[in-house]
């Protein structure tokens, strides 16, 4: 489903801050793989993350999405085929509109022509935004008229998820998504991540810092450390792996501890 | 002492707040929701009212109309040109056209800086000849005006809940959502920009009709005032849907032409007129911060509350 093919990215070249945050990444992902990332600070997870979606274009290297080269892509074309969920439940969507407006950009995606520009959002699809907020089991669906600036953040990225998958995207990218949500709601939103993911065998590469839930997660697991992936593992291998096994697989590949100041090891 | 606001008073107000109206609403456009501060608001004004003026000369009222807004489109064309594709920052994009469109209106005016439509038809001049009624003589411009108003309203209302409308909205509202999802900004914040610009010219072509002559410096300052209206009506109106802060808007636009009759009537001298104007704007723009810093020290200034009773606290906080 998505290949990268030696993808490279320097940011500030030529200066003193040069910093290579991606170097050479190749990697391959089938259909319906769920793949988690883990790795020290700085290591290029997110940069890849801004690769795929194009939030700048690589140096070298080729990005392929089901087929079709997407390398130089633009963002906004690309977007209708990849979800991206931000660590920062801020992000994701558009306070001062509401509920359903939101949902309607989403849906957006799923038009092609464009006669559907002075479209309004019909009955239809408020119907069916209304029976996709129930799943959410959050009571959304009787605040559709609200503006999303009043929900909570685990809210807000459970709305964020629903609008990402609304139409099913080739890959979806969970940049630690939950993150920044207490252990409850992040336990909730992860429930849900799993259960549409599951449902729809949506191919999906989640960042996590939580060592547990990266092999418990998904299919595969990747290890990035300096702009290099340093660990690939997936199928018997990866499960009798435990934490300390992939800590110490880590250090072995990166020559070095793993060093994420917010790492969870339970 | 004699009433403040007498009929021709009122009527003045109402017309020049309708027809300056629709200058507030090209900001409600560009700033409250693109987040631009779209400096070049000046220039296009009065290239509407040069185009509009030149139109109308040459023996078309009606399609001065469509004119005045065709270059209010260019105008915003450009501006959105060099903020989306030449990487110039969004207000230095505004000042570089508003800077370049002087010559532009002075050309427009065929070299001259100002031009009189006294000779001419103006869609004024042919609706006032409809009926000889004596109410219709009074009523007749604010009738044209506020048909006209209410006709992009509504219009603006609707576009801005339309899709297209909806993604200029995010696009204002938040940039990383509109990254992530499969929105183009640059012709989102284009369309936007177009829009504005076009009702701005709009408004131009309204006033040079209506007071049947253009002056290069006729844009002067119409952007301070256009967002003093914008932010009275915000403040008076508050949240809510499109056609609610629509309205908002141009309420706030002939509630600021009350406030400047008001200050005329008080004697305020001609010349003093622009100072007046810029008291007012920083006055609404301060107001609601201000309010949050008065209802500030009015809980500071109140007794501490100590033995807080069962079931009082908290109701306060959420």
């Amino acid at each position: 489903m998505l290949i990268l093919k030696n993808i490279s990215k320097t940011f500030n070249p030529g200066t003193v801050n040069e910093k290579k945050a991606l170097n050479r990444v190749s990697l391959e992902l089938a259909d319906g793989d769920f793949a988690t990332i883990v790795g020290s600070n700085g290591a290029g997870k997110s940069t890849l993350f801004n690769a795929i979606t194009g939030s700048f274009y690589v140096d070298e290297g080729q990005i392929i999405l089901a087929g079709e080269d997407i390398t130089y892509r633009k963002e906004h074309v690309r977007s209708k085929e990849i979800g991206h969920l931000f660590q920062d439940p801020m992000k994701g969507s558009a306070p001062h509109m509401t509920i359903e407006e939101n949902m309607a950009l989403a849906y957006l995606r799923a038009s092609t022509a464009a006669h559907a520009f002075f479209s309004r959002i019909s009955g239809k699809e408020k119907q069916m935004f209304r029976e996709q907020l129930a799943q959410l089991d959050m009571g959304l669906e009787e605040r559709m008229r609200q503006p999303v600036g009043l929900l909570s953040g685990g809210q807000r990225q459970a709305l964020t998820l629903l609008m990402a998958t609304m139409v099913t995207p080739k890959i979806l990218l969970l940049d630690e998504h939950t993150a920044a949500l207490d252990p409850a709601t992040a336990e909730k939103v992860l429930n849900l991540t799993r259960k549409i993911i599951a449902q729809r065998k949506i191919t999906c590469l989640m960042v996590t810092h939580n060592m547990h839930q990266a092999l418990e997660l998904g299919n595969r697991t990747f290890m990035m450390d300096g702009g290099h992936i340093v660990l690939d593992i997936q199928g018997a291998e990866r499960e009798k792996m435990t934490v300390d096994d992939l800590l110490a697989e880590f250090k072995k590949q990166a020559g070095k501890q793993l060093d994420n100041d917010r790492i969870l090891l339970s | 002492m004699e009433a403040i606001f007498t009929l021709s008073i009122v009527q003045s107000a109402l017309e020049l707040g309708c027809i300056y109206s629709l200058v507030a609403l090209a900001l409600f456009i560009s700033f409250s929701i693109l987040n631009i501060a779209d400096l070049s608001t000046d220039g296009c004004f009065t290239l509407g009212c040069a185009v509009g003026a030149m139109v109308t000369i040459s023996g078309h009222p009606f399609l001065a109309f469509p004119a005045a807004m065709a270059a209010g489109v260019c105008s915003g064309f450009v501006t959105a040109f060099l903020q989306t594709k030449m990487g110039v920052p969004s207000i230095l994009a505004g000042i570089i056209v508003n800077t370049g469109l002087y010559t532009v209106n002075i050309a427009v005016m065929d070299f001259s800086s100002n031009v009189n439509l006294f000779a001419c038809d103006t869609v004024f001049s042919l609706a006032k000849d409809l009926s000889d009624a004596a109410w219709y003589g009074d009523w007749y411009k604010i009738l044209i005006v506020a048909v006209v108003v209410l006709f992009v309203g509504v219009i603006l209302a609707w576009f801005l809940n339309t899709r297209l409308g909806l993604s200029i909205r995010a696009t204002g509202d938040n940039e990383h959502m509109v990254r992530a999802s499969s929105i183009n900004p640059v012709f989102t914040i284009t369309v936007g920009l177009c829009v504005s610009n076009s009702l701005t010219a709009l408004s131009g072509v309204i006033l040079a009709q209506y007071q049947k002559s253009c002056d290069i410096n006729l844009g002067t300052g119409m952007v301070t005032i256009a967002l003093a209206s914008l932010i009275i009506g915000e403040t008076i109106i508050g949240k809510g849907g499109m056609l609610k802060r629509v309205v908002g808007v141009i309420l706030g636009s002939c509630l600021y032409r009350f406030i400047v009759a008001v200050a005329l009537r008080m004697s305020v001298p001609a010349e003093c007129l622009k100072l007046v104007s810029a008291l007012i704007v920083a006055f609404a723009i301060a107001f609601p911060y201000l309010k949050g810093q008065a209802a500030f020290y009015k809980t500071r200034r109140m007794p501490v509350k100590t033995g807080v009773k069962a079931g009082e606290d908290g109701d306060g906080l959420c």
